[in-house]
């Protein structure tokens, strides 16, 4: 974690930069503490109101919903010990744009498992209904496990998932533009080498023009992508100030070699925020919410995943297994924390750590999970969020709480004032639609530079 | 005398396809067309229409939808879902029944949508099953639809589908179970493992040289992403024939080739084909029987009959659309009224098609429904009811539940 005490504001390349905030709703991972009295149903629609509406009291840009379309296994049985079920992310933010004025909402969705005919009108269906505050997370999970549920089931190729995406999106920005100067939808015709299709849109175009589109990805394929097509990313970068930086100057180059300014991408990285009123509570605090999270259950659990069997007999208390992982490689399981590293070098490497230090499984485990994001108090994580977007490392973050719906409290009411204080963040909407409230420019198809460039 | 539920259709401007071609009389503006103008698809409209339904006691109302333009009607039209999810958590009684055609989404969207939409209006949703051919959808979505007796196979297999998908969570399976550390219980959890019928390669580019009309099998292995929604399953409403009865909550009738359209209180004595079709489609296993009736109404301004003659003027309806295929009724406010008093006890309920809705719904929330819960004709729909409880339907047994 970066200190704040850097350059003075006038040496920033960004001195008057905002922090643009997002709040991510529950992913499928142990982060969200379900053990806590103070958590609420996750799928009580109430549960998601009351974050949506908190983030708006606290002049969010976004509301963001993941997505995960088939339940996470680990060594072939349904993964239990984590929060698990949630709503289709459209349906669930189209209810949540009847009770909200200004927030925008992200729904995450998958380019390989759905028809871009029938996602572009669902999407343009939100931004419509919302005011021009709707917008597309594009993510692009392909493997055919995720396909078994699905009419086409492992059919694309790995590598051409960022050709799906980049075609699923130009036929859905054909389809968002194919009106005539009276409004009248016309014929769209889009063939490319994975997307084929003849369709005319029935959605008229929203107050935003199109809605806005994130991406999560972050090989060097997804980062092309973004580059070309996408207007966010919602990075993986949200810890180490100096890696964040790295990430942001190379999306920048990538932007720049796409054809475009290259403020054009916004990074929002996943982060989560642990406040105290002062740093020993701030400490204190974090160090509680990781044995939370990671409940004995949930060390044997992950200590599993890397053996590649169910250890879930052990005793979490105890050694690590002495034997070597039944695997070459750690498992493809969703949510796998290391997926695809060589499983018997990370067990020795934890062993001979263990040994050292004299820890159990769950001391090993817990020493392990590196601690993610902000731990300070309102002032200091200001400062800190200040720094980053000033310093050009992001120009926001995307929170997810470790508890819902009551998690985002004390950021909106603690740490939002800290940075109105310090000129960082908007003290009220000046704009209506979520494109407005990100500083974005119209849609990339709108634009004429860009259309030569691709030309 | 038992209950009639009231359902109406509530899709863009009205339910006869040339209602957005003809110009709605200043008299009959109402709250929601005033602030909604010329905007047919936006938000406001949509919140007026179904909060004026809901305050005049309307069981449900529907959605109807096309991923592709209607080849009469609107051309323009927001996803039926995503409007029914708009309005869930401002209303609180009224069911919210989007048509969804099961050969165009996919089946496991469709049943996570469809659960969502219960969750968020904490058990009002409903499946109106789409039916017929949506032409250019093969386009559309690269690859083949299935058409005629394929796609009502199809349409089988995706009921059979969600069905299960929607059982794949036991009620309770969520335990949050602190001591063992256990979020759900994962026995309560249930692999679908449904396929369609079909022949051929399943859907992929591939199948780009196959003909429109063949029916691609599909597979779905399940669990759903969704838990059990709070009516167990959405409620089914399906036109009869469409569905084997017993896969249907609410089976929509409306009159045969050879049966007159039109209905009048006199035309429902005796054996009327309206007593015929509801008692076909009992037989064949529908819990409930709604009549479908298409209704122009007389205004301050125009008799009906010159209303109706307008409309069809505009655009004649389609065979087979949802306005060519229900019920006639035009004339005032008291007629239908008496109508939908005769219709007691021949039919469980009747969704009426509103011509114009700025029009006709006007007049049917401000005339007929009062009249008819003067009557105590019409069930009122409690607050935090769900549909199954205002339809009197029990909530559906999980096929996957030990002892079930
Ligand atoms: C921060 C972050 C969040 C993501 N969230 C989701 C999600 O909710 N659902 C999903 O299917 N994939 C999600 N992904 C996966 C990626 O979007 C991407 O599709 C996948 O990692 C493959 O792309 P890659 O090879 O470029 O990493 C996420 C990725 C990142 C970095």
């Amino acid at each position: 974690m970066s200190t704040a005490t850097g350059p003075s504001s006038a040496d920033y390349p960004r001195p008057h930069a905002h922090v643009h905030l997002g709040v991510f709703f529950q992913g499928v991972n142990h982060t969200t503490i379900w053990s806590d009295p103070a958590s609420g149903s996750q799928i009580d629609f109430e549960t998601f109101r009351e974050v949506a509406q908190t983030a708006e009291r606290g002049l969010f840009d976004a509301f963001f919903l993941g997505e995960g379309l088939r339940l996470r296994e680990q060594n072939g049985l349904l993964h239990d010990l984590d929060v698990v079920g949630r709503p289709d992310a459209i349906t669930q933010l189209s209810a949540l744009a009847a009770v909200t004025r200004r927030i925008g909402l992200v729904a995450t969705q998958n380019v390989t498992y759905n028809d871009p005919a029938d996602l572009a009108r669902r999407l343009a269906s939100l931004d419509v209904l919302s005011g021009g505050r709707g917008a597309w997370n594009i993510v692009t999970t392909d493997n055919s496990w995720t396909g078994a549920n699905f009419r086409r089931g492992g059919w694309l190729d790995h590598e051409l998932r960022y050709v799906r995406a980049a075609e699923f999106v130009e036929a859905a920005q054909a389809l968002w533009d194919a009106f005539d100067d009276e409004g009248a939808p016309v014929e769209v015709r889009y063939a490319g080498r994975t997307v084929e299709l003849v369709a005319t849109p029935t959605v008229p175009r929203s107050a935003q023009g199109h809605p806005v589109l994130f991406q999560a990805g972050d090989s060097p394929a997804g980062r092309d992508f973004a580059a070309s097509h996408a207007e966010v990313i919602f990075s993986a970068h949200g810890t180490d100030h100096a890696d964040a930086l790295a990430f942001a100057h190379d999306v920048r180059r990538r932007t720049v070699a796409a054809g475009r300014p290259e403020d054009d991408v916004k990074i929002l990285p996943g982060t989560q925020i642990i406040l105290g009123a002062t740093p020993d509570e701030a400490r204190e605090k974090a160090r509680w919410v990781k044995e939370q999270q990671v409940t004995p259950a949930t060390a044997l659990s992950l200590i599993g995943q890397v053996w590649g069997e169910d250890l879930s007999h052990l005793d979490p208390d105890g050694p690590l297994p002495e034997h070597d992982p039944v695997v070459k490689a750690i498992g493809e399981t969703r949510g796998t924390p290391r997926p695809g590293r060589d499983a018997v070098a990370v067990a020795r490497a934890w062993r001979e750590r263990a040994t050292e230090q004299g820890f159990s499984i769950r001391e090993l485990v817990l020493d392990q999970e590196r601690q993610r994001g902000f731990v300070g108090t309102p002032s200091s994580v200001a400062d800190e969020l200040a720094h980053w977007v000033r310093s050009g490392a992001s120009d926001g973050f995307n929170l997810t709480p470790w508890v819902v719906p009551g998690g985002l409290d004390d950021v909106v009411d603690r740490l939002v004032p800290e940075l109105q204080e310090r000129g960082a963040y908007r003290t009220e909407y000046t704009g209506t639609t979520l494109r407005e409230h990100l500083g974005l420019r119209a849609p990339v198809p709108h634009r004429r530079t860009l259309v030569t460039a691709d030309a | 005398m038992s209950a009639l539920h009231l359902a109406v259709e509530l899709d863009g401007r009205g339910a006869h396809p040339g209602a957005h071609l003809v110009d709605t009389p200043p008299l009959t503006r109402t709250a929601w067309s005033d602030t909604a103008g010329s905007d047919d698809v936006g938000p406001e409209r949509l919140r007026r229409a179904v909060a004026a339904a809901q305050d005049a006691g309307v069981t449900f109302v529907t959605f109807d939808d096309s991923l592709t333009p209607a080849p009469a009607g609107p051309a323009l039209r927001v996803d039926a879902v995503t409007r029914a999810a708009f309005v869930a958590p401002v209303t609180s009684r009224i069911g919210l029944v989007p048509l969804v055609h099961p050969g165009v989404t996919e089946p496991f969207h469709v049943a996570s949508q469809l659960a969502s939409l219960d969750h968020a209006s904490r058990g009002r949703a409903g499946w109106l099953v789409g039916s017929g051919d949506v032409p250019g959808a093969r386009a559309a979505l690269d690859r083949p639809v299935a058409a005629g007796d394929d796609l009502r196979d199809e349409t089988a297999d995706v009921a059979r589908t969600l069905a299960a998908l929607w059982d794949s969570w036991e009620d309770d399976a969520v335990v949050r179970d602190t001591a063992t550390g256990r979020f759900v219980d994962r026995e309560r959890l249930h692999k679908v493992d449904v396929t369609s019928g079909g022949s051929g390669a399943t859907a992929s580019p591939a199948t780009r040289d196959v003909p429109d009309g063949v029916r691609a099998p599909f597979s779905v292995v399940g669990p759903l992403i969704v838990p059990r929604g709070p009516q167990g399953r959405p409620v089914v409403v399906a036109r009869a024939g469409v569905l084997p009865g017993t896969a249907v909550d609410v089976a929509l009738v409306g009159p045969g080739a050879d049966d007159d359209a039109r209905l009048t209180a006199a035309s429902l004595a005796g054996d009327s084909w309206v007593a015929r079709v509801a008692a076909q489609a009992r037989a064949d296993g529908a819990p409930l029987v709604v009549l479908d009736l298409a209704v122009v109404l007389d205004t301050a301004d125009a008799g009906a009959p010159a209303r109706a003659a307008e409309l069809d003027a505009a655009t004649a309806p389609l065979p087979g659309s949802a306005w060519a295929s229900a019920a006639r009724w035009s004339g005032s406010a008291s007629g239908l009224v008496e109508l939908l008093l005769t219709l007691r006890g021949v039919v469980d309920g009747v969704r009426v098609l509103p011509a114009v809705q700025d029009v006709d719904l006007a007049v049917l929330v401000r005339d007929v429904l009062p009249a008819l819960r003067v009557a105590r004709a019409v069930p009122t729909p409690r607050p935090g009811a769900t549909l199954r409880d205002t339809l009197g339907l029990a909530r559906p047994a999980n096929q996957f539940a030990r002892g079930a």
